[in-house]
C-alpha cells in the first residue's frame, strides 16, 4: 500500500466506528453492555496500526521526497479556488497521528472499565471517536479547508463531551463557554487563511507555503498582511490550546468525565495549537513579530497557569492548570524555533499528563466522586498502583531525570535561551515554570496520598470501595441526576479495573521511559525524522553551545528536587506552613487563587458590554424599528389594501354578473378599437 | 342568406339573456337566461359552421350542450336544496358570500 493510503485508512477507522456505534445503537442494546467500548478502542487501535504503517512506508522514501499528498475527489473548484479532499502525508503528520492515535487508543481501553456503568456508555464512545477522527483530520488536513472543517469539528466534540452528563447545569455552562471561546479561535483561523489566501492564491497547504517562499509576500519579513494573518492564526492556536487570554474554558471544561480531560484537555486536542504553529513554519518565520507574540503568551500562560495551579484545590484543576502551563512552554517553544523541542515535549506531555489524568480518575472514583484536595489524604498505602501512576507522571511532568519530561522541556529552553537577547527572559521564566511545575505537581500528589488516611482511604485499606450516599456535584452542592448517566453508586479504581491498569501501565512506561529517544548528545530520533517536514526552516538546525546545554540540565533538575523538597516540606513535614505562608503572602495568594481574575476581567470588558449593547439594540432597534416600523408596516400595508378589496365583495351576484358582462364587453371594445 | 342576420338573432338572444340574468332575482329565471346566453352563442357557432363548411363549430356547439345540461343540473339541484332549507328563494338574498 502508498503511504498515502495509510493515511487515508487512519481516518477511515475512527469515521467507521463513530457511524458504527452510533447508527448501530439498537443492535448494540443486545450484545454484551461493553460492546460499544471494544469496538471503539479497535477502531482507534486499527488507526493506530494504520499510523504505524505510514510511518514505516514512510521511511522508504528519500529524505527529499517525504512529503506527500494524496487527494480524494474536488471539494469545490470555483472562482479561483481549488479545494480539494485532499490529506498531507510527511513527517509532521504522521508524528502527530502516531501521538493522537496511541494515546486514545489507550484512553478508549481505560475508558471502558471508567464509563462501564455509564447509562451514556455508548453514547459516550460513539463521541470519543468522533472526536478522534476530527483530530485526524485536522493534522491530516492538506488544503486549509480541511484543516478548518478539522479544526471546527475538534470544538463540537469537545463541546459534546465536556457536556456530556447533560443533567449537570455546570457541564452544559462549561461546554458552552468552551464552544464559544473556540468559536473565537475558529473565526481567528478563518481570517487568518483569508489573509493567506489573498496573497498566495491558493489553499493547498504545500502552494501556499512554496509561494510564500517564492515571494507571495515580498522578500523582506514582517509584511503586514502576512503578520496580520499569522497573528489571526495564533488567534486561533491560543484558543485551542488554552493560551491567555483565551484559556478559562480548559479549567471548565473538567466538569467532563475523566478520560475527556485525560484524552482531550490534556494528550490531543490542547495541542492542536501547538501542531498549527509548527505546520505554518514558512508563514512564521517570515513574520518574526507574530512569532514573538506567540512566545511572549506562551511564556505568560506558562508562568501564570503555574502559579494559578499552586493555590487550587480541584484535583483536576491542578493538573487542567498544569495542562495550560505545559502547553504555554510548546507554544514558546515553536514560536521561537524549537520546533523539534516543543513537539517532542508534546509527545511526552500527552504520555504524562494522561497518565496524570487517569490516575486521578482512579483517585476520585476511590472518593466517591468528590474531587477536592482538601477532603483527600493518605491514600498511599490504600492505591499503591495509581500512587506509583501519581508519583512517575509526576517525576516526568517535574522534569526528573531520567523521565521524558526532564529531555523535553529543556530542550525547549535550550533553544530559546540560545535565541539571545531578550529570550533570555523567556528563559528566566521558563525555569521559574519548572519550579512552579514541580512545586504543585508534588502539593497535588502529598496532599492526596500522604498524611492521615481519611475515611475513604481507611475504608478502601479495609477493602470496600466508599460509596456516597447520594452523588452529589462538588462545585454546587446539588444531588446528581444518575438517570442519564452520571456515575452513581458503582465508580471505577486502576486497583480493581483490569483495562484501567492496562492503559495506566503503557502510559506509565512511556512518561518515564520515552525520553531516551533524544537524550542531548546521544541520539536525535525526533529531530531526525522531524527534517523533511521543516527542509525550508532557518530555525530548525540546532547549533547547540555546550556550556548553556549543560547548565540548562543541571539547572533543570536542581529547580525541579528544589520544587518537590519545598512541596515536601510545606505539606508533609511541617503541615502548618502553607497555612502561615497564605497568611502572609495574603494579597498574592487571592490573586492566584482567584485565577488571575481572568474570568471576571473578561465578564468586565466583554462580556457585560456586549450584552449592554445587546440589551440596548433590543429595546431601540428590534422593538421600535424591526417590531413597529418594518414588520407592523408591512402587515398594516396588507391589513388596509385587503380591506378595500373586500368592499368589492358584496355577495350580489348580480352585481358580479354585470361587472362581469361590463368587464368582457371593455375589453372586446378594446380589441376592436385596436384592430 | 347573409350570415349576419344568423348571428343578428345570437346577439339577440344572448343579451335578452344577459339582461334577464343582471335584473331577474329567481334563480329559477337566472338558470333560465343563463341557458339563453349559451343558446345564442351557439348559434353563432353553428352559423359560423356553415359559412366555412366544416364541423368544428358544431362540435364546439355540441360540447357547449353538455356543459349547459351539467350547469343545469347542478343549478336546479341547488334551487332545490334552497327551497328545502325553508331558504328565500332570491339571489338578492343569498349573500353570505360577502367580504
Amino acid at each position: 500500500m502508498s503511504t498515502t493510503t495509510y493515511g487515508w485508512l487512519v481516518l477511515a477507522f475512527p469515521l467507521l466506528g463513530t457511524l458504527l456505534i452510533a447508527l448501530g445503537y439498537r443492535r448494540l442494546q443486545a450484545l454484551p453492555a461493553r460492546t460499544a467500548g471494544w469496538i471503539a478502542t479497535g477502531a482507534i487501535f486499527l488507526a493506530f496500526l494504520a499510523a504505524v504503517g505510514a510511518l514505516i512506508s514512510l521511511q522508504g522514501h528519500s529524505p527529499e521526497h517525504r512529503q506527500l499528498v494524496s487527494s480524494l475527489w474536488n471539494y469545490a473548484y470555483t472562482a479561483g479556488i481549488n479545494a480539494q479532499m485532499s490529506i498531507l502525508v510527511d513527517p509532521l503528520s504522521v508524528f502527530m497521528i502516531l501521538v493522537v492515535t496511541g494515546v486514545s487508543t489507550l484512553i478508549h481501553l481505560y475508558s471502558i472499565s471508567y464509563m462501564d456503568e455509564d447509562a451514556g456508555f455508548k453514547r459516550f464512545f460513539a463521541y470519543l471517536n468522533f472526536f478522534v477522527f476530527s483530530m485526524l483530520l485536522l493534522v491530516l488536513a492538506g488544503n486549509f479547508l480541511l484543516l478548518i472543517v478539522g479544526w471546527a469539528f475538534v470544538g463540537a466534540a469537545s463541546y459534546l463531551l465536556i457536556s456530556f452528563w447533560y443533567r449537570r447545569s455546570t457541564a452544559t455552562r462549561a461546554g458552552i463557554k468552551a464552544f464559544v471561546i473556540n468559536v473565537v479561535g475558529d473565526v481567528g483561523l478563518v481570517l487568518g487563511t483569508y489573509f493567506i489566501f489573498k496573497h498566495t492564491h491558493t489553499l493547498d497547504l504545500l502552494g501556499a507555503f512554496h509561494a510564500v517562499e517564492a515571494g507571495a509576500f515580498g522578500h523582506g519579513t514582517n509584511n503586514g498582511d502576512l503578520v496580520a494573518g499569522c497573528v489571526l492564526l495564533l488567534v486561533g492556536a491560543f484558543a485551542k490550546s488554552a493560551q491567555i487570554p483565551l484559556h478559562t474554558w480548559l479549567p471548565d471544561a473538567m466538569e467532563g468525565p475523566t478520560p475527556v480531560s485525560a484524552l482531550i484537555h490534556a494528550a490531543t486536542m490542547v495541542t492542536a495549537g501547538v501542531y498549527l504553529i509548527a505546520r505554518m513554519h514558512p508563514l512564521f518565520e517570515l513574520a518574526p513579530a507574530a512569532q514573538d507574540v506567540g512566545a511572549v503568551i506562551g511564556a505568560a500562560t506558562l508562568l501564570i497557569a503555574g502559579t494559578i495551579a499552586v493555590t487550587q484545590t480541584d484535583l483536576k484543576r491542578v493538573i487542567a492548570y498544569s495542562t495550560m502551563s505545559q502547553i504555554g512552554y510548546m507554544i514558546m517553544g515553536v514560536s521561537v524555533g524549537a520546533y523539534a523541542a516543543g513537539l517532542f515535549h508534546l509527545m511526552t506531555h500527552a504520555f504524562f499528563k494522561a497518565l496524570l489524568f487517569m490516575a486521578a480518575g482512579s483517585l476520585i472514583g476511590a472518593m466517591g466522586g468528590e474531587q477536592s484536595l482538601e477532603k483527600m489524604g493518605g491514600f498511599r498505602k490504600a492505591m499503591p498502583f495509581t500512587y506509583g501512576c501519581f508519583i512517575i507522571g509526576g517525576l516526568a511532568l517535574s522534569g526528573i531525570p531520567p523521565f521524558s519530561g526532564f529531555f523535553s522541556k529543556d530542550e525547549i529552553l535550550l533553544v530559546t535561551g540560545e535565541r539571545g537577547g531578550w529570550h533570555w527572559a523567556l528563559y528566566a521564566i521558563g525555569y521559574i515554570g519548572a519550579f512552579l511545575t514541580a512545586l504543585y505537581t508534588f502539593r497535588m500528589i502529598f496532599r492526596a496520598f500522604h498524611g492521615e488516611p481519611v475515611a475513604e482511604a481507611r475504608e478502601l485499606e479495609g477493602g470496600h470501595l466508599h460509596h456516597p450516599q447520594l452523588p452529589t456535584n462538588p462545585a454546587t452542592g446539588e444531588v446528581e441526576d444518575t438517570d442519564v448517566g452520571f456515575p452513581g453508586p458503582v465508580h471505577a479504581i486502576a486497583e480493581r479495573a483490569t483495562p484501567m491498569r492496562v492503559a495506566m501501565s503503557i502510559l506509565a512506561l512511556g512518561a518515564a521511559g520515552i525520553g531516551l529517544v533524544q537524550i542531548p548528545k546521544v541520539d536525535f530520533v525526533i529531530d531526525d525524522f522531524l527534517r523533511p517536514s521543516f527542509a525550508t526552516s532557518k530555525l530548525y538546525e540546532p547549533h547547540t553551545k555546550d556550556g548553556l546545554l549543560w547548565f540548562g540540565l543541571v539547572l533543570g533538575t536542581v529547580l525541579g528536587l528544589a520544587g518537590i523538597a519545598i512541596a515536601y516540606r510545606v505539606w508533609v513535614a511541617r503541615p502548618g506552613t502553607a497555612a502561615r505562608v497564605q497568611a502572609r503572602l495574603r494579597p498574592l495568594y487571592e490573586l492566584f487563587v482567584n485565577k488571575w481574575y481572568f474570568d471576571e476581567a473578561i465578564a468586565l470588558l466583554i462580556v457585560r458590554p456586549a450584552s449592554a449593547a445587546g440589551r440596548f439594540a433590543n429595546d431601540t432597534f428590534e422593538r421600535l424599528f424591526v417590531d413597529e416600523t418594518l414588520v407592523g408596516g408591512t402587515s398594516g400595508l396588507v391589513r388596509a389594501g385587503s380591506a378595500a378589496v373586500r368592499a368589492a365583495q358584496s355577495g350580489f351576484v348580480r352585481y358580479y354578473a354585470a361587472l362581469l358582462v361590463l368587464g368582457v364587453t371593455g375589453v372586446g371594445f378594446y380589441f376592436l378599437l385596436q384592430s | 342568406m347573409s350570415i349576419a342576420w344568423y348571428l343578428a338573432v345570437s346577439a339577440i338572444v344572448f343579451c335578452v339573456g344577459a339582461v334577464g340574468v343582471m335584473t331577474r332575482r329567481n334563480p329559477l329565471v337566472v338558470l333560465l337566461c343563463l341557458e339563453l346566453m349559451l343558446n345564442g352563442a351557439n348559434l353563432a357557432l353553428i352559423a359560423f359552421s356553415r359559412m366555412w363548411g366544416n364541423g368544428d363549430g358544431q362540435i364546439l356547439a355540441l360540447v357547449v350542450m353538455t356543459v349547459a345540461a351539467c350547469e343545469v343540473c347542478i343549478g336546479l339541484g341547488m334551487i332545490v336544496a334552497i327551497y328545502r332549507r325553508h331558504l328565500p328563494i332570491d339571489v338578492d338574498e343569498l349573500r353570505e358570500l360577502q367580504g
